[in-house]
């Protein structure tokens, strides 16, 4: 190795290649190749713009984001943040976007831990288990996602009615109007034990990291739970009871026709919820499965015969390996399962995509509607491109 | 019984004959499916013994070795290593992996740790060694396996030769008292034989108990005290070596070696 720093031909550097201006040169044609698509491109652009603006001008439309402010006069059946119909178109599309938000979220997260768990049990020696998930993923993957989310919504829709909603617990009720559940009635002592709650976890993942890293150092194992109960636990309950520990709670009634009171999941957000999460989960099932089976057998093996448990195989050995083969196609499924939730209009829940309809009906700014739709979906595809990558790249394998 | 195997170039012989033995299988019976790969195989091998076990593909003698640190799970007979034995019970496999070591014939490196790292995360999360102790350790068993200056680097930007010379320094970090050898040369080029062997020898000198399958007949007259021939899952012969390779008494042996002196 170090007798070629010392190699005299290690001191030449690479001759200087002359550009030969020859349509033989593979390098012009390159360039001529390169300029003739760029042009082209800019040419379709430009034609396009000509084109609309032409168009909006015969048809006397005005452009601009001026209708935003103006009151936007529809109904939205459910929302995160204060809404009424006298509200502005503005507040009208962010509650969309929250209510994207809202069934991505949750799906992602439902859709991850569903999915792992089919792709494992696919994996298991238990004949049954692994044939339930392998008919599941079948079954899942080969069925059009519209017709399961109108399926379920199908499902829910043929419920009892409120007067005869089924009832499996004390004040949950399943009807067709969606799944009533009684709730906190919501004190701020609740807002801060949460807040507390949020503070106690990344107290005890910062715990476990530098917990982890001393034993690192001197190779004692060290107990990780307790301290983990009292800031999870510990610490949410001391802030509720500092708060005059409020217990009251809203119970779903039956008053008329309807129900009153309690925390509602309405049909529609319930089936394109379910219906989101099993289909995606059919798809992350089999990248897990592909992930695991990925890491040769060997690597199980060699960890076990040096004595390592398989809890320590699995953290240190296998996750590692799988995981940088399992990161990149599901960013993919993230990704599709976001997308996917367009679809929400065929079942009538409110997302962005059929709130942004129903605006640009309503005033005719079709380009500004289509606009702000591919803005928000490409903003939240970005950052969970962002966020995947990144986290891709941390965990990414070092070879030669 | 070792003073007769001395040769000029075999190395002295280190058996214990006063300690307990190092492994005992009695009469051990495996089956895959409806096929008897391990057929009543009795073995004893004292501490500090060196054995090389050989014979044709499919023998059972990789399954064999498995065996002992239950890699693959015996169905019928004992096995007893370093007086505990391999039952059900998860501390008796844990005492019992935490003594043997062992050194695989694709290497099983982990390719997403670094060399240093590969040596010392058994005896960090096994040995609940101190990381510095550990890695002390490590550089000393790297040091005698001659590559000291690749700790930093990834098993990947290593030649097959070096990953198999890491994969026993890291089984060594381990500190084991018996070393288990699942054909360690045969996936390598015939360069890198020589220094993997070599390593094997001074472990060797060193007085480890050692249990090697092998086809290095070289290897196994310079080294093993016994060489155990098996064919079809039996232990057909054994013995020591310069007696088992010029006189074998039975006709699958004459049949395996002259299969594998025509391959030489």
């Amino acid at each position: 190795m170090s007798q070629t720093a010392t190699d005299p031909r290690h001191l030449r550097t690479p001759p200087k290649r002359q550009l030969r201006l020859s349509w033989a040169d593979e390098r012009v044609r390159a360039i001529v190749w390169q300029v003739l698509i760029v042009g082209a491109v800019i040419g379709v652009i430009w034609w396009l713009v000509r084109n609309t603006q032409h168009n909006l001008e015969v048809r006397r439309i005005a452009t601009g984001f001026g209708f935003l402010q103006r009151e936007a006069g529809l109904p939205i059946g459910e929302a995160l943040i204060e809404y009424t119909p006298a509200s502005t178109y503005l507040r009208a599309l962010t509650v969309g976007v929250l209510n994207t938000l809202k069934v991505a979220v949750i799906g992602i997260v439902l859709a991850t831990i569903f999915g792992t768990l089919i792709g494992i049990a696919r994996l298991s020696r238990n004949w049954l288990l692994s044939k339930i998930a392998a008919v599941y993923v079948e079954l899942i993957r080969d069925v059009p996602l519209l017709l399961q989310l109108l399926f379920w919504y199908t499902i829910l829709q043929s419920l009892p009615g409120p007067r005869q909603a089924l009832n499996p617990a004390a004040g949950v009720f399943l009807s067709n109007r969606g799944l009533k559940l009684p709730f906190l009635d919501w004190q701020p002592a609740h807002s801060w034990a949460l807040l507390a709650f949020v503070v106690g976890c990344v107290a005890t993942w910062l715990f476990a990291k530098a917990m982890r890293r001393r034993q690192m150092q001197d190779g004692q194992p060290r107990r990780i739970w307790p301290a983990a109960l009292g800031f999870m636990l510990g610490l949410p309950l001391v802030v509720w009871l500092a708060g005059g520990a409020p217990t009251a709670i809203d119970w779903p009634e039956l008053r008329g026709f309807n129900f009153r009171g309690g925390m509602t999941v309405t049909p529609e957000y319930f089936a394109l919820l379910i219906g989101l999460t099993t289909y995606t989960a059919g798809f992350i099932a089999e990248i897990v499965r592909a992930g695991i089976l990925a890491v040769p057998h060997g690597q199980w093996e060699a960890a076990q015969a040096l004595g390592l448990r398989s809890g320590t195989v699995l953290r240190q050995i296998v996750l590692p390996q799988a995981l940088r083969v399992i990161v990149p196609p599901m960013t993919s499924q993230y990704l599709n399962l976001t997308k996917n939730s367009s679809l929400a209009v065929a079942i009538g829940y409110q997302d962005i995509v059929s709130i942004a309809n129903t605006t640009l009906n309503q005033t005719g700014q079709a380009i500004e509607g289509i606009a702000i739709i591919m803005l928000v979906y490409l903003s939240i595809s970005l950052s969970i491109s962002f966020f995947m990558n990144w986290y891709n790249s941390r965990i990414a394998l070092v070879e030669r | 019984m070792s003073a007769a195997l001395d040769t000029e170039t075999h190395i002295a012989s280190s058996i214990r004959a006063d300690a307990p033995p190092a492994i005992l299988l009695d009469k051990v019976n495996k089956w895959y499916g409806s096929m008897h790969v391990l057929r009543d195989i009795s073995l004893q091998v004292a501490t500090g013994e060196r054995v090389v076990v050989c014979g044709p593909s499919g023998s059972g003698k990789s399954t064999m070795i498995r065996c002992i640190n239950r890699l693959e799970q015996h169905q019928e007979g004992r096995i007893v290593v370093d007086g505990t034995e391999l039952t059900d019970d998860v501390r008796a496999l844990d005492a019992i992996r935490r003594e043997v070591g062992m050194v695989f014939q694709s290497f099983n490196l982990f390719p997403h740790l670094t060399i240093l790292e590969n040596c010392t995360l058994a005896p960090i999360w096994v040995r609940h060694m101190p990381k510095k102790e550990a890695e002390e350790l490590a550089m000393h068993y790297l040091t005698r396996v001659k590559i000291p200056d690749q700790a930093r680097k990834y098993p990947g930007q290593l030649s097959g030769g070096q990953q198999q010379r890491v994969a026993i320094a890291r089984a060594l970090c381990m500190k084991p008292k018996i070393m288990l050898f699942d054909e360690p040369t045969s996936a390598l080029d015939p360069e890198m034989i020589k220094e993997v062997l070599d390593t094997m020898v001074g472990l060797a000198e060193d007085g480890m108990t050692m249990i090697c399958v092998t086809h290095e007949m070289g290897f196994a007259r310079q080294v093993a005290d016994r060489v155990v021939f098996m064919d079809r899952g039996e232990v057909v012969e054994q013995g020591a070596p310069e007696q088992l390779f010029s006189n074998p008494s039975t006709e699958r042996l004459q049949t395996f070696l002259s299969q594998i002196l025509r391959g030489h």
